[in-house]
């Protein structure tokens, strides 16, 4: 394509023409200038810096940095924290993940057989997904107070004693984990409902004729099969956003107690930025976005597999 | 279909009202303790309406220990900002990509994709270590400046400007117009839906940001609303739950309440986020 224009060979083109054409890629360049000088700047540079970094043991204020290839990446599976605080989110991850992703099933099945109340519902659950994090962790943090809080009340009248839930390295990650589910349910409740409607109905009519009677089985041999791609989609964003768990955990427990809430990007904000350990925080932020790359390919692969019908 | 009540139905219903009790509780509680008063509050009862009100107190409290009406404002202020920046460069980029024929097309695009898979953290360090070279941190330009490039602004509106029909464009085209002129008054015009929807995304994400905030903004009045919320919750040992709960629902409110007004716009422009991941 010698002259910029895209066409495919063998298509002759007047000068009028190829005029025409140069006027429109540079018309094409200039308007994707400004974003390209913006993506040059606050993306490229930056990703390449934090690999390089990574490569480095700068402190910032430092005036000495020394390249210490992947002594940090050799560091870092050593390092105590590190590995609790990647244990952590992992086990983190892991609870909220299926929980949510279910209840977010349920929800959205239920929601969708039943006539009436469809808005009120949909908006009670969704409600959690657009309030302030920040806020309502601060709200929870109310419910779960081990002494004047309403959970421990309830527990109390049921005659059991209610646990320390945030105060305790035993049900921290449990308690956090909580609030991740009652957040991530109706975002996933959302994405199923519009995966319900995209099934057509007269495929439940074929199930029908060919025998299958009850709700359960029209379940198994119609909406799950059918509802496959959407139901891989959620449980990739839920398992990106649960492995990005930030806002409750500075709000509530700063990694503690006893680093038994330690999570990733707290590891990472407290390395780089309380500490200013730049060169090793970078270390962390690539494994970070490793294991988000990992989830995303998976995702990709078993897309391009399984998931056809 | 007649509404019956049958018994599976009336389970169905069961569990989706309980589910929605346990959804909205922590709306609740946050509304009664607000306005309830601290010896109320350590007794742990469950009456959610108070016997003695402590709502005039709580809410004074939440309004002048801190200056709420600066987080607030602070955090209309970064918001918007971040959206003007991120359409003004998206738009043009976006319609360059879907509707013009270049060589940087193929090659600008996969740059997009690429930046798509790259979370928001990863560039934090590098960028705040320019900003403290540039004596930038501690200033509502170092809340905005990081977020101006969406490249899922980009993703978005390419997509949703190749579905415009081109006869549009060649027609303002032997109308004499440049290319300028065409997004500026043909594209921006028909943009709205993808525009609304990418609207509502990027304030509700900027909006709840905690991550960034924290890393540049270390005094009060350059707070966003969460991050004044913790600068109060540490000051106030955390223990005045009235004061806290007060400042909470002010907090919460705007959002929740653009949320009950517009809720189907509101669940498209969220749920866009998926398409980010």
């Amino acid at each position: 394509m010698p002259d910029g224009s895209g066409l495919p060979e063998g298509i002759v083109l007047s000068s009028a023409a190829r005029a025409m054409r140069r006027v429109e890629a540079r018309a094409a360049w200039g308007l994707a200038a400004p974003t390209l000088v913006l993506m040059a700047i606050l993306l490229v540079l930056p990703t390449i810096a934090v690999l390089l970094l990574s490569l480095t043991d700068w402190e910032l204020g430092a005036a000495h940095l020394g390249f210490v290839g992947f002594d940090n990446y050799v560091e870092l599976a050593h390092d105590r924290t590190f590995v609790t605080s990647l244990r952590n989110t992992l086990i983190f991850a892991a609870i909220v993940t299926p929980v949510s992703v279910v209840l977010g099933l349920g929800a959205a099945l239920l929601i969708e057989a039943e006539p009436i109340g469809k808005t009120f519902f949909r908006t009670a659950y969704f409600m959690p997904v657009v309030s302030l994090i920040v806020a309502m962790a601060t709200v929870w943090q109310y419910l779960l107070h081990p002494t004047i809080g309403p959970l421990n009340a309830l527990l109390r009248l049921a005659g059991m004693g209610g646990p320390n839930w945030l105060g305790s390295s035993d049900t921290v990650l449990v308690s956090l984990a909580i609030i991740g589910v009652w957040q991530a349910v109706g975002f996933n409740m959302v994405l199923f409902l519009a995966g319900l409607t995209a099934i057509p109905r007269d495929l439940y009519a074929a199930a029908e004729v060919d025998g299958v009677k009850t709700g359960w089985d029209r379940f198994w041999t119609v909406t799950w099969p059918l509802l496959a791609p959407t139901t891989l989609f959620v449980v990739t964003i839920t398992l990106i956003q649960a492995v990005k768990v930030f806002e409750t955990v500075a709000t509530l427990t700063q990694g503690g107690p006893s680093k038994a809430s330690e999570v990733l990007l707290w590891t990472i904000y407290q390395e780089g930025f309380v500490y200013l350990h730049v060169g090793y925080a970078s270390a962390m932020t690539i494994v970070f976005v490793a294991i988000l790359m990992v989830v995303t390919l998976l995702q990709t692969r078993v897309l391009e597999r399984r998931v056809h019908y | 279909m007649r509404p019956i009540w049958t018994i599976g139905r009336a389970i169905r219903f069961a569990i989706l009202s309980a589910g929605a009790l346990v959804m909205l509780a922590p709306y609740i509680w946050m509304i009664s303790v607000s306005l309830k008063p601290r010896s109320e509050i350590f007794n742990a009862t469950f009456e959610l309406l108070p016997e003695h009100w402590g709502a005039v107190e709580n809410y004074t409290k939440a309004m002048t220990r801190i200056p709420m009406l600066t987080l607030l404002g602070n955090g209309a202020i970064v918001c918007a900002a971040i959206l003007l920046f991120q359409t003004v460069f998206a738009i043009p980029c976006a319609y360059a990509l879907a509707k013009l024929r270049f060589r940087g097309a193929e090659p600008i695009f996969a740059l997009v994709m690429m930046g798509l898979l790259i979370p928001v953290q990863t560039t934090a360090l590098p960028i705040y270590v320019v900003f403290s070279d540039l004596n930038l941190l501690n200033s509502l330009s170092a809340l905005v400046i990081p977020f101006m490039l969406s490249v899922f602004a980009i993703f978005l509106f390419r997509q949703f400007f190749r579905s415009m029909p081109d006869d549009l464009i060649h027609a303002a085209r032997l109308d004499g117009m440049g290319e300028l002129g065409i997004v500026w008054r043909v594209i921006v015009p028909n943009a709205w839906p993808a525009a609304t929807a990418f609207a509502i995304f990027s304030v509700v994400a900027h909006w709840n940001d905690l991550f960034w905030p924290l890393i540049v903004i270390t005094r009060m009045p350059l707070a966003t609303p969460p991050l004044g919320l913790i600068f109060f919750q540490a000051a106030e040992a955390g223990d005045d739950y009235g004061a806290l709960m007060a400042a909470t629902t002010i907090v919460t409110l705007p959002l929740v309440l653009l949320f009950l007004f517009a809720q189907r716009r509101f669940i498209e422009g969220i749920t866009l986020s998926g398409l980010k991941g």
